[in-house]
């Protein structure tokens, strides 16, 4: 299998009134076919503009700076406005966060479906509504055939978010950005929702990005995982090297502040202390070194190149360098380019 | 649905006999008569005029006869224009007025919404400023203000210009300078409505979605914005009809247009009382029929209003 999306060097900002606000300051990643890639960090960090970038959804006054966005052996970046249409809703599908706006008020669900079958495929109008139907089957909405036609408020959110996910699914996307997908609706919801990503992306082999600030979801559902803090990248993995061997202080301090079952019922959470850096005057150094216990001179100076620590674990910490004093639970790694 | 406008017709009936009530009530507190002259009438005259038309009938029963006549759709007779129904006064004065209110009421649908609409896609673009400029300008500057202009600009005023009759609808020209001075304020309005409606509406995640999902550009705007962007508008344009189409008696005055409009104004200052009454109860009942069928269109518009409390 062979790299669906590849993503060097990306810098996203957005020119407002009050000057540059760096979304997005160098992500680089690449993943393969039919991987699960999830991308966590807080509000803020940049992970939903990375995704947007690579739909090429940035409103103004956003911008992508620099880098390189290849997918399936195209730079994204290149394309015009109108190349990019025509690849979404085709080869990259997205879903966002609330189900209850991302459907628009006054079309039925018919509507809106055929409109993007029809938009990217020959099928007539018999045929696109077949397909629609087919669609809401696999996203397991009952009496598809009648619901159809039904408006978006005569469905419940978990419902809407299924209609969401057979639309950006009707046209077999390569692959699919899930914006938070789960985030707006309750507990049981997310669940049903997540394991039908899961299966759908088994039968119908797409690889998913997952965007989300849920430690959990991540854990169920991804095969690698990438962290973000402050616009760059901190720490990417597999699942087992993110949860059990994390090697950035951030993803540390995450886990952390995580409730867990077998937590004692009197011990507290551990939150990370501070708050975000304002990404209109980003740090020069690390962004997650004001709030680091470990903290260094270089740290506050320079921003850390990616450490490997294996093939395919890396992590952006000076902690890492051989130099670097020995920190507990923080194992050591070769410089990649540092 | 039949259930829901059986409901919305009695109340509409029971809204006009209240607004009869309250005119009738009112009309009667103002001091004077439609027989009071500066040169006093002998008394002898007044009262054969007061017996002749009832005016010397207790309040009460004055009251009982009028509405009975307008369960009968009859108006009764002007006091002051002899020998002349309301009935025939409100058919002589709607015509002039609806035409110019009809011309102003297209003007402003077919102006004001592109307009809104280009200076929503433009934001912050010459056009924009250049549309929302105008439109500050037509929402601010009264209608006679305007009306004034036009016929010193146009009509004479200025030599160069002089294209249009100072007053009077015997040219089609006659109609232009009506026309723009009752449509300004409206036109004005609903072009700014409608940028600000639709800069709403771009901001939508849905638009976010069709743009996700490859919609052509064109078809986003056209298709999902302009739709949900509408119904604001449709608020305000239906009772705007109404407004509209009863036009106005300062522009009509100042273009000496034989409208309803006139007549109404003249009718106050002659204590005319069965004008008075007419005209009001004729402009509820064309009110009401107005924002009722904003409410049909409503549901047309948005399929999340719907008339009963069904089952959804």
């Amino acid at each position: 299998m062979g790299k669906i999306l590849e993503v060097n060097n990306l810098h996203t900002s957005f020119f407002t009134h009050l000057g540059e606000v760096q979304a997005v300051r160098g992500s680089d990643f690449s993943m393969e076919e039919g991987d699960i890639l999830g991308i966590v960090g807080e509000s803020g960090s940049g992970k939903s503009v990375t995704a947007l970038s690579v739909i090429g959804l940035i409103d103004e006054p956003g911008k992508i700076k620099e880098g390189d966005i290849i997918f399936d052996g195209k730079d994204l970046t290149e394309l015009s406005y109108k190349e990019l249409s025509d690849l979404r809703g085709n080869d990259i599908s997205m879903i966002f966060q609330d189900p209850m706006t991302s459907l628009n008020p006054v079309f039925t669900i018919k509507n809106q479906m055929m409109e993007v079958i029809r938009r990217h495929t020959d099928m007539s109008k018999a045929e696109a509504k077949q397909h629609a139907i087919k669609m809401l089957e696999i996203v397991g909405i009952p009496e598809a055939e009648a619901r159809i036609s039904s408006y978006p408020h005569e469905f419940s959110g978990g419902m809407r978010q299924r209609v969401m996910i057979a639309t950006a699914l009707s046209c077999n996307p390569k692959l699919l950005i899930a914006d938070e997908p789960s985030t707006a609706l309750d507990v049981t919801i997310q669940a049903q929702i997540l394991d039908l990503m899961l299966s759908l992306q088994k039968e119908i082999k797409t690889s998913i990005i997952l965007i989300t600030h849920d430690l959990g979801v991540i854990a169920e559902v991804c095969t690698s995982i990438i962290v973000m803090y402050g616009g760059m990248i901190m720490e990417k993995g597999t699942v087992d090297e993110i949860f059990y061997e994390a090697s950035h202080p951030y993803t540390i301090g995450l886990h952390k502040s995580v409730p867990s079952m077998s937590r004692k019922s009197n011990e507290r959470l551990v939150p990370i202390a501070g708050s975000p850096p304002d990404l209109l005057k980003p740090p020069a150094g690390c962004p997650f070194s004001p709030r680091c216990d470990h903290a260094m001179q270089i740290c506050l100076e320079l921003p850390a190149p990616m450490f490997d620590i294996n093939k395919t674990h890396c992590s952006a910490c000076w902690l890492l360098h051989e130099d670097a004093p020995k920190v507990e639970g923080i194992e050591k790694g070769e410089a990649k380019n540092g | 649905m039949a259930k829901y406008f059986i409901k919305r017709f009695v109340v509409a009936i029971i809204t006009i006999l209240i607004i009869a009530t309250l005119t009738f009530v009112m009309m009667h507190s103002i001091p004077g008569g439609p027989f009071t002259r500066e040169k006093a009438l002998p008394e002898a005259q007044i009262q054969i005029l007061e017996e002749k038309y009832h005016l010397d009938d207790p309040l009460i029963k004055q009251y009982g006869d009028y509405m009975a006549g307008l369960f009968r759709l009859d108006l009764g007779p002007s006091f002051v224009k002899i020998g002349v129904e309301v009935n025939e006064l409100i058919a002589l004065g709607i015509p002039p007025t609806a035409k110019i209110g009809l011309f102003a009421l297209i003007l402003i649908v077919i102006l004001g919404i592109p307009f809104g609409i280009i200076s929503a896609l433009k934001q912050n673009k010459p056009i924009d400023y250049i549309v929302m400029f105008m439109a500050t300008l037509g929402v601010t500057i009264p209608s006679f203000v305007v009306a004034t202009l036009i016929i010193f600009v146009f009509a004479g005023g200025v030599p160069a210009l002089n294209w249009l009759p100072t007053f009077g609808l015997t040219s089609p020209l006659g109609y232009i300078g009506p026309v723009l001075a009752l449509a300004g304020y409206s036109l004005s309005f609903v072009t700014r409505l409608t940028r600000s409606s639709m800069l709403e509406v771009l901001r939508q995640d849905y638009i976010r979605t069709a743009r996700a999902n490859g919609i052509r550009e064109y078809k986003v705007m056209a298709k999902h914005a302009i739709k949900n962007a509408l119904i604001p508008v449709i608020t305000y344009i239906g009772p705007m009809i109404a407004a509209i189409m009863t036009g106005s008696f300062v522009i009509e005055k100042i273009f000496h247009i034989p409208g309803i409009g006139g007549y109404f104004i003249e009718s106050i200052t002659n204590r005319d009382y069965t004008v008075i009454m007419g005209i009001t109860v004729f402009y509820a009942a064309f009110y009401i029929i107005m924002v009722l069928l904003v409410d049909v269109a409503y549901a047309l518009v948005d399929p999340r209003i719907k008339f009963t409390k069904g089952k959804s």
